[in-house]
């Protein structure tokens, strides 16, 4: 017994999640269906999600292998894991209240949630083409179930077939190149796959090339890069709003995860090839995120931009940290992936706070949604007002706060690796939008005040706290997270 | 050389202390809340009297160092202060207290966030001045732009949401480009640290494109012909105090940004762009000043002069001279409290006419003769009349000018004739002339709250016009070793033969 403790003990997190999942479904199954035990049942999902943190956190330093190779633990899959499951832990506790507004309170949701996270954990930590699509396809089947929970709201109900058809989509393309890969390297393992691809002249073989690209796409959909960003308004603005949070941060760092363990370490041979892919992908995102959210009246659907467009700037840590030609990883290198690494975790923050701002946008009719809403906040709740516009002003990548430092150390590595067109692009997007993002500032500091929102909800309230005293307090502190990143972007490139 | 917290992040940062007290004041304590902000620009200025005092003026390094670990890496936070950056501190310092005051009754809606705003400003400003490093300059630099776009928006006049968007996207504009640049020097000399980049050689062409990008900020924010046009905009409908502020604080942080970044770490750009901005310079001082004659609103009018005297203020600064940089910074100081204590001016008969029409005023002298003193004391001040503070620095830039290039220094000198009409034109239109407006007939002269404002104004404005030294000393070690750094490294490319 021991000794098969400590041989699963790597997938220790994952473990957790899966039976927790099936007890805490059994335990739904059982117990009196009502309002109270749906609840209960959420909490406990915390509760399992903050064991499974814990047991990831706790993973002796070092590299792993376990199942043939096909799973990996190492510094950095350990960093996303604590991110990924914190985020799910985030989105579910701000998730009670709403639910049981909008009186869809349902023990399956939780369920799901600890099942797209255990996925999200394989994700993290796929060595394997095979392990990457399991893990991706658990995670994504949870997640177009979730995004249709109220089965009984047209709106949530689109969203979630949307999803779920463009989703399947995106799958096909990844099974397509992920067979093309195979038929190259003559494995799925990325051991093997980042041998046969650092050979000499693998970067002209059409077939290797080619099915990076169909992995690539795949993978850019998850992330929602553009152009495969379409499903991403829509969904969050179908979705429940707690739904939506859960959608923007915890399955988005994990997919961003995922790319970055494909990209590095899969394709470190073919650099100079993805990395123009990925050039691509992210001006494409930083432009669009930044002009089509310009013209959105619906504070979700400018969520999403926002996060297309964020997704823009964390890929130009990824452009960066291509290596170059299968030489070893220059030290810029991992400062990109450095960068995508403090990127993420400032973007995670951001986002949840925002989505729970959003959830505090209630009337005594019920919830809403639109812009104009917020006008005159500042008048009616300077608190709430407040936040928001910590968070708007940090999405806008303004000093001293969080959002700077994000963009920042991306930028840093850009113009370390010469990747001039992509850093100035960069930053004059950003420009662009901080015009959509001061707009809501200005929204509710300068307008006139509308109806007083009803109390903020103590849960989202709490996330509104934590998420905001970090992005303006990182400043006073940075070094402990920039020093974690780092030593997790270096087991990247081992 | 390393020191934890000192005195300097002690002014800096106590401001934010006062602006946290007010926040945990409730929504009705008005008066404690103006009381808490009063009390604490005080305190920040008296520490920043006492950095004055202790400032050894033989010293041409910077002074009262702080260094600790922040970022990680190379990148660290480091404080400091020389000849060019020790008056613009007490300078800000200086001007907060009577910028609370100056809104004491002219902010009655939401005063406990309008003080908290003015204060975490002030911390900004404070630093932008005091930081050693590139990043922690620039996150100073762009932060401020949050509590200043908040401070138009919410309590300025009518287009006020026009103004805000347009001061907030035209500065970030120009900063984004000075980061990237920031970024590229890092990469190139491996640290942000100002003292070490002074000294590190950039090849010529990297400095060009810096200096470009270094441009597009300082330029905006400067703010020089074309790219002034948000300043009239964000002057005219900032709140009193929040016009005091961009004109005699953030305007000089174009200014102190070239001298401390453009000339000594790109001295071979510089060399390159001189006649570029002395161009725009010339063209900011005639141009504008004809613009300013043509005004109907009086804030716009200032707004536009202040466009003007920053020309000369780039003029002074591309002669590479001592001469030039020593009058570039006074008139900058000079500007500070000149421009200030004009929209002040603007202030007191805003707050009981409510109307900026130049035209909505007249024969206040027989109403308000205490005004019409002070204000033209600061009128001729504006103009640059010998004896007022505003002279020392126009002569001294002018000077320098005249080394370096002599039509650049005749077209300039048009300039001061054209302030001296448009100045004199506005006062003779508001003081004199018969008061035949009804609505002035009642109007009330200076309060005790308004000549306390007004009083130091006053004093420092004359006795600067006459005794200009204890700025100039200051400044003048500082000043010496800028010039001889930059043409150390001029015969130096040129021995080498590189451009």
């Amino acid at each position: 017994m021991n000794q098969l403790v400590s041989i699963y003990w790597p997938a220790g997190p994952e473990i957790v999640l899966v039976v927790g999942a099936m007890a805490l479904l059994m335990l739904g199954v059982f117990r009196p269906e009502n309002d109270r035990e749906a609840e209960g049942i959420g909490w406990l999902a915390i509760g399992v999600l903050g064991a499974a943190a814990w047991l990831a956190y706790d993973q002796p330093a070092g590299r792993q292998l376990l199942f043939g190779g096909a799973f990996v633990v190492d510094g950095f899959a350990r960093f996303m894991k604590v991110l990924v499951f914190a985020a799910s832990a985030g989105a579910l506790l701000m998730s009670f209240d709403y639910m049981r507004e909008v009186k869809a309170q349902k023990f399956e949701y939780p369920v799901l949630v600890l099942l797209a996270t255990a996925g999200m954990g394989m994700m993290i930590s796929a060595n394997d083409l095979i392990s990457l699509y399991l893990g991706l396809e658990l995670q994504s089947l949870a997640l177009y179930v979730v995004a249709a929970i109220r089965r009984d709201d047209l709106r949530s109900s689109e969203a979630g077939l949307k999803y779920f058809v463009l989703g399947a989509l995106s799958s096909g393309m990844l099974l397509y190149g992920a067979s093309l890969i195979y038929g190259f390297a003559g494995s799925t393992g990325f051991a093997a796959i980042a041998a046969a691809s650092k050979a000499t002249g693998a970067g002209e073989s059409i077939v290797l090339v080619v099915g990076l690209v169909f992995v690539l796409v795949g993978l850019a959909f998850k992330i929602s890069a553009v152009p495969f960003h379409m499903w991403t308004p829509d969904v969050y603005e179908g979705a429940p709003t707690p739904v939506a949070a859960f959608f923007a941060a915890a399955p988005k760092a994990a997919a961003v995860a995922l790319l970055m363990r494909v990209s590095i370490g899969a394709f470190g041979g073919v650099g100079p090839q993805w990395q123009q892919v990925v050039t691509a992908l992210a001006i494409a995102s930083m432009g669009l995120g930044a002009f089509a959210a310009i013209g959105q009246t619906n504070i979700k659907r400018l969520l999403a931009y926002s996060a297309i467009g964020n997704v823009g700037y964390m890929l130009i840590g990824l452009a960066a940290s291509a290596p170059k030609g299968g030489v070893p990883a220059p030290p810029a290198a991992t400062e990109g992936a450095r960068g995508m690494i403090i990127y993420l975790v400032i973007y995670v923050a951001m986002t949840l706070g925002a989505f729970a701002c959003v959830l505090a946008m209630r009337r005594p009719q019920g919830m809403v949604e639109d812009i104009e809403e917020l006008s005159g906040l500042a008048q009616t709740n300077l608190g709430l007002a407040s936040v928001l516009a910590i968070l708007l002003f940090s999405l806008a990548g303004l000093p001293p706060l969080a959002g700077f430092f994000a963009k920042f150390y991306v930028f840093v590595a850009a113009v370390k690796e010469g990747l001039w067109p992509l850093a100035v692009f960069g930053v004059l997007a950003s420009v662009v939008g901080a015009y959509y993002y001061v707009r809501i500032v200005k929204i509710m500091f300068f307008d006139a005040p509308k109806d007083r929102f009803l109390a903020v909800p103590s849960r989202a309230g709490l996330i509104m706290a934590l998420t905001g005293l970090f992005i303006l307090l990182y400043v006073v502190w940075p070094a402990p997270l920039v020093e974690a990143a780092d030593a997790a972007a270096r087991t990247l490139f081992q | 050389m390393t020191h934890g917290f000192g005195v300097l992040s002690f002014i800096v940062f106590f401001p934010l202390v006062g602006a946290l007290l007010i926040a945990s004041l409730n929504q009705e304590a008005k008066g404690n809340a103006r009381w808490i902000a009063l009390y604490t620009t005080i305190i920040a200025f008296g520490a920043s009297l006492y950095l004055w005092a202790n400032f050894d003026k033989a010293d041409a390094g910077f002074q009262f160092p702080e260094e600790m670990e922040w970022l990680g890496g190379s990148i660290k936070y480091k404080m400091g202060v020389d000849g060019i950056s020790i008056l613009f501190v007490v300078l800000t310092a200086f001007l907060l207290p009577l910028c609370i005051l100056a809104s004491w009754e002219a902010i009655d809606t939401r005063v406990k966030e309008y003080m908290i705003a003015f204060l975490v400003l002030e911390t900004l400003m404070l630093g932008v001045f005091c930081a050693l490093d590139l990043v922690l300059f620039y996150l100073f630099f762009e932060g401020g732009l949050i509590p200043m776009f908040l401070i138009i928006g919410v309590w300025g006049g009518k287009r006020r949401v026009y103004a805000s968007f347009k001061f907030f996207l035209y500065t970030l504009l120009g900063s984004v480009l000075m980061l990237l640049a920031m970024m590229a020097m890092y990469w190139h000399a491996g640290t942000t640290d100002i003292p070490t980049l002074l000294t590190h050689k950039l090849p010529g062409d990297m400095q060009w494109w810096l200096w470009l990008a270094f441009f597009a900020s300082f330029a905006v924010k400067m703010p020089m012909w074309p790219v002034h046009t948000w300043l009239p905009d964000a002057h005219v409908e900032a709140p009193t105090a929040g016009s005091v502020i961009l004109a005699a604080v953030l305007l000089k942080m174009g200014g102190y940004g070239f001298l401390r970044f453009s000339l000594p770490m790109f001295p071979l750009a510089s060399q390159e762009f001189a006649p570029l901005v002395f161009a725009l310079s010339v063209i900011a001082i005639i141009y504008t000043s004809l613009v300013a004659l043509a005004q109907e609103d009086v804030k716009k009018l200032i707004a536009y002069s202040s466009v003007a005297h920053m020309g000369f203020v780039t003029m002074g600064i591309f002669t590479f001279t001592v001469q030039g940089l020593d009058g570039a910074i006074f008139q900058m100081l000079s500007h500070g409290l000149v421009s200030a204590a004009l929209f002040l001016c603007v202030g007191v008969v805003y707050d009981r006419m409510h109307t900026r029409e130049i035209s909505a005023y007249g024969g206040l002298v027989n109403r308000m003769p205490l005004y019409a003193f002070v204000f033209m004391v600061f009128t001729l001040a504006n103009v640059g009349l010998p004896g007022t503070s505003g002279f020392v620095g126009e002569f001294l830039t002018l000077v320098g000018a005249f080394k370096a290039n002599t039509w650049v220094a005749f077209l300039a000198s048009f300039g001061v004739v054209l302030s001296a009409a448009y100045a004199l034109y506005l006062y003779r239109r508001m003081i004199f002339g018969p008061l035949e407006k009804p609505s002035l007939r009642a109007i009330a002269d200076m309060n005790y709250r308004e000549i306390l404002v007004f009083t130091p104004l006053v004093l420092l404005v004359i006795l600067f016009g006459f005794y200009p030294a204890p700025l100039l000393d200051v400044t003048a070690v500082s000043v010496k070793k800028l010039v001889s750094n930059y043409e150390a490294a001029l015969r130096a490319a040129s021995a080498l033969n590189v451009r």
